[in-house]
């Protein structure tokens, strides 16, 4: 047991454990001291000073963030000279920032604006030569404005701390100091691998995704012209998009968000769950084909745009692992341009395909060469999650009182299976759900494989027989647990049949592209995560089909259009390579 | 892990080649003796004071190389090498520009004679004109207090120096690198 510690926190006595923070300390008696750059999932950085606090015996203020309790300490949260060094350090970062609140992607949701507004600044004091950068733009999935960043230093943490990449640094020093990649090289030419996690831990508007909505309006203004327009999505938007028009967090919202689509007027709205099911038939089959000796073990799934980039730039080596899928969104827009075309008679070149993502880095996957059907792009526009909700915030739809709507068929079915992908752990239990039925020719009798779910850790493993043969599996969320296990694996430690890798810490429901949270709440929250994730499991549990194999549309496709898993034609349409590239990341 | 996982699709032995070529062998074995052990900033740091020595400043290719061989994230290095004024990331000039900082320059309008050298050459202190004539320093007294404000020009003192005399100064440097350039440019179209 830790030792306890009294301290006196604005004349309130406290007992708190040795090692807590004042900080901490605080909100244990309801005072929540303002703070930037302090993000309670990584590590402590203590450079803001916007937490400062008054101890009895120092003449300067404490950052409360980085200072742990000490017996006897007296701490004052609010005295006069605080609050004025506080709104002081506020002021301060104002002035060295551009005044477009008004037009800035995070009016409304920005924690410096946010601050600024409780600190009770309420004009500008000091106006001083201010900063100027180029706004870096060019990325298919990330911007980077330096203009808008307070060098707080999160997103530096997360994509090192979190995501094993360390592609962001400080760069200079003092008023010219600018954070972004090495040599300060565009996004798309680092070792980025595009996830977006950094434009969720921002503060500010200095990173966020490239945006998509213009060209989306654009092709829904002269739709049933000479456009069909379709919208698909993925099955992590349905567990968040809610929270964008105050719904509690984990709400699922799949019969509204179908509802909006169809009021901004999409020709035809489908599910990429429906190919999630169909990802699943062809890995599983796949891995069936590697268990029998073609091909190495273990397989790698290849869902996650951000861990494909990760693999070709981290771990070219192991490319041949790879399972040769397309991601659900790729073989969703590629059915979409043919199986659809074909059956509606429309000229693939008349449709435009519109994925909503709950990820940033599927624009990157979606501009990539490999994707395109007759030199035309598979994928024509990928808006986040939160893209999505600016869309129909600026139609004007009241979302919380839509009723619910259906999707479309053919590709808007999908069994339990294609709805839980959204959660890491979900592709493992849809493919094994499938492999044990085509191994055993019965369907398992607890489809729950809970073993593969987050409440089990930050890497899972498992084991599980089937037809006498045992079949091991892993399961890691965020790529600095995939470079662990990967680790364990390449020094032969561990040996799995399948692995699962999602480059977000818990999986495309916290990507890189979701709504964010109200301010207070932390996108790498794992209340938030959790949350998510049993809006999916509990989509899943209300089904009656629950397996890939079973979704009657799936057979229907395979048996008028594909052949079989692993066809020809399957092959040609919803296979793909990955090949090594540069700059090499470092391990 | 199993037998089919190296080979073709690994870019790391030919990735390596190439950075190798690129430093010097001393710098190499430095960091050859370094591998495995917990990678200091002092050790970062202690790299770069060699590459610089050798080549005279740190080129991103060398920056590169550096991160790859000592496997420490790029960011990390350029952001080090940016960070302390010591590193230069640009070749030096042909003439290098030494601005006299020090108390009786600077008393003397010093501040003004650089504000128009950086006008002039479109550079900030550290780096290199684009014609590579010129790299922009500063400096704390030369000893030539009576001819304050001083600049330096290669090992030539200039003072006392007005800004508007800042024009001519460097168009004489400039005439004298083109005279040195002909007889070159000369015997290259022989
Ligand atoms: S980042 Fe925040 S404070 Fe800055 S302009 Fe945007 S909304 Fe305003
Ligand atoms: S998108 Fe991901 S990999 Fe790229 S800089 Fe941001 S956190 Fe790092
Ligand atoms: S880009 Fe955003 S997260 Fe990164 S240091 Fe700047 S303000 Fe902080
Ligand atoms: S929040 Fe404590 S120093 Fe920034």
């Amino acid at each position: 047991m830790s030792q306890m510690i009294n301290l006196k926190i604005d004349g309130e006595s406290i007992l708190v454990p040795e090692g807590t923070t004042v900080m901490d300390a605080a909100e244990q008696i309801g005072i929540h001291i303002p703070r930037l750059c302090y993000h309670p999932d990584l590590s402590l950085e203590g450079n803001c000073r916007v937490c400062v606090v008054a101890v009895e015996g120092f003449d300067h203020g404490l950052a409360s963030c980085a200072t742990k309790a000490w017996e006897g300490m007296e701490v004052q949260t609010n005295s006069p000279m605080i609050r004025q060094a506080r709104r002081d350090i506020v002021e301060l970062l104002l002035d060295n920032h551009p005044k477009d609140c008004q037009t800035c992607d995070r009016d409304g949701n920005c924690e410096l604006q946010n601050l600024s507004y409780r600190m009770g600044v309420r004009e500008r004091l000091f106006e001083g030569k201010r900063k100027q950068f180029p706004i870096d733009d060019a990325g298919a999935s990330v911007v980077r404005n330096a203009e808008k960043c307070i060098l707080c230093g999160r997103c530096i943490r997360v994509c090192g701390e979190i995501q094993g990449v360390f592609n962001l640094s400080q760069h200079g020093r003092g008023f010219t100091t600018v954070v972004g990649p090495a040599n300060l090289t565009p996004m798309d030419e680092s070792a980025c691998i595009q996830c977006g996690q950094c434009v969720n831990v921002c503060p500010t508007a200095a990173f966020l995704e490239q945006d998509h909505t213009e060209r989306v309006w654009k092709a829904l203004s002269h739709r049933r012209k000479d456009k069909h327009v379709v919208v698909t999505t993925a099955p992590a938007i349905r567990a968040a998009l809610g929270e964008a028009f105050g719904l509690p967090m984990g709400t699922p919202v799949t019969g509204k968000m179908v509802t909006a689509l169809r009021r901004m007027g999409f020709d035809a709205i489908f599910d990429v769950n429906f190919s999630a099911d169909l990802t699943i038939m062809e890995e599983a089959h796949e891995l069936l084909k590697r268990l029998a000796g073609e091909g190495p073990l273990p397989l790698l799934t290849s869902c996650s745009p951000g861990w494909v980039s990760f693999l070709e730039k981290f771990y070219p080596e192991l490319i041949p692992h790879m399972s040769s899928c397309k991601s659900p969104m790729q073989m969703q827009s590629t059915l979409i341009k043919t199986y659809y075309a074909q059956q509606k008679g429309i000229d693939p070149k008349d449709i435009y395909v519109v994925s909503v993502m709950p990820c940033v880095a599927k624009k990157f996957e979606a501009a990539r060469p490999e994707h395109v059907l007759d030199g035309m792009p598979t994928t024509d526009a990928v808006i986040t999650t939160r893209e999505l909700a600016v869309m129909i915030k600026s139609y004007g739809i009241d979302f919380q009182r839509l009723p619910d709507g259906e999707f479309d068929h053919p590709l808007g079915t999908s069994s339990g299976a294609g709805d839980i992908f959204g959660a890491t752990g979900g592709v493992m239990e849809a493919a094994l759900r499938t492999a044990a039925f085509k191994l055993t020719g019965q369907n398992l009798g607890n489809l729950d494989l809970t073993m593969v779910r987050s409440d089990h850790g930050a890497i899972r493993e498992a084991s599980i027989n089937l037809a006498g043969q045992t079949i091991n599996v892993a399961v890691a969320d965020g790529l600095q647990n995939a470079k662990i296990l990967l680790e364990a694996v390449k020094r032969g430690e561990k040996k799995y049949h399948l692995i699962e890798i999602m480059a977000c810490p818990g999986g495309c429901i916290c990507g890189g592209g979701q709504p964010y949270p109200p301010i207070g709440t932390y996108t790498l929250n794992p209340e938030l995560a959790k949350a998510r994730a049993k809006a999916l499991y509990s989509i899943d549990a209300a089904k009656t089909i629950r397996c890939s194999h079973d979704n009657p549309d799936i057979q229907k496709l395979y048996a008028d259009f594909l052949g079989e898993p692993l066809s020809a034609k399957a092959h040609e349409l919803l296979h793909t390579h990955y090949t090594a590239r540069t700059p090499r990341g470092i391990r | 892990m199993s037998d089919h996982c190296h080979g073709s699709t690994d870019n790391w032995p030919e990735l390596e080649r190439g950075y190798r070529a690129m430093l010097p062998e001393d710098v190499l074995a430095f960091i050859d003796a370094s591998r495995g052990r917990e990678h200091s900033e002092s050790m970062l740091i202690a790299t770069l004071h060699m590459v610089q020595g050798h080549f005279g400043h740190l080129g991103p290719g060398h920056l590169e190389a550096i991160a790859q061989l000592m496997q420490i994230p790029l960011a990390k290095v350029t952001g080090v090498a940016t960070f302390y004024h010591y590193f230069r990331l640009q070749p030096r000039g042909k003439y290098l520009i030494n601005v006299c900082l020090g108390t009786a320059c600077y008393v003397k309008g010093a501040e003004k004679i650089a504000q128009k050298l950086r006008d002039e050459l479109g550079i900030h202190f550290g780096e290199t004109s684009k014609d590579g004539i010129f790299s922009l320093e500063s400096t704390r007294c030369v000893g030539t207090c009576g001819l304050a404000p001083v600049v330096m020009i290669g090992d030539e003192v200039h003072g006392p120096l007005t800004p508007s005399q800042i024009p001519t100064l460097l168009e004489g440097y400039l005439a004298r690198a083109a005279e040195d350039l002909a007889p070159a440019a000369a015997s290259d179209s022989r």
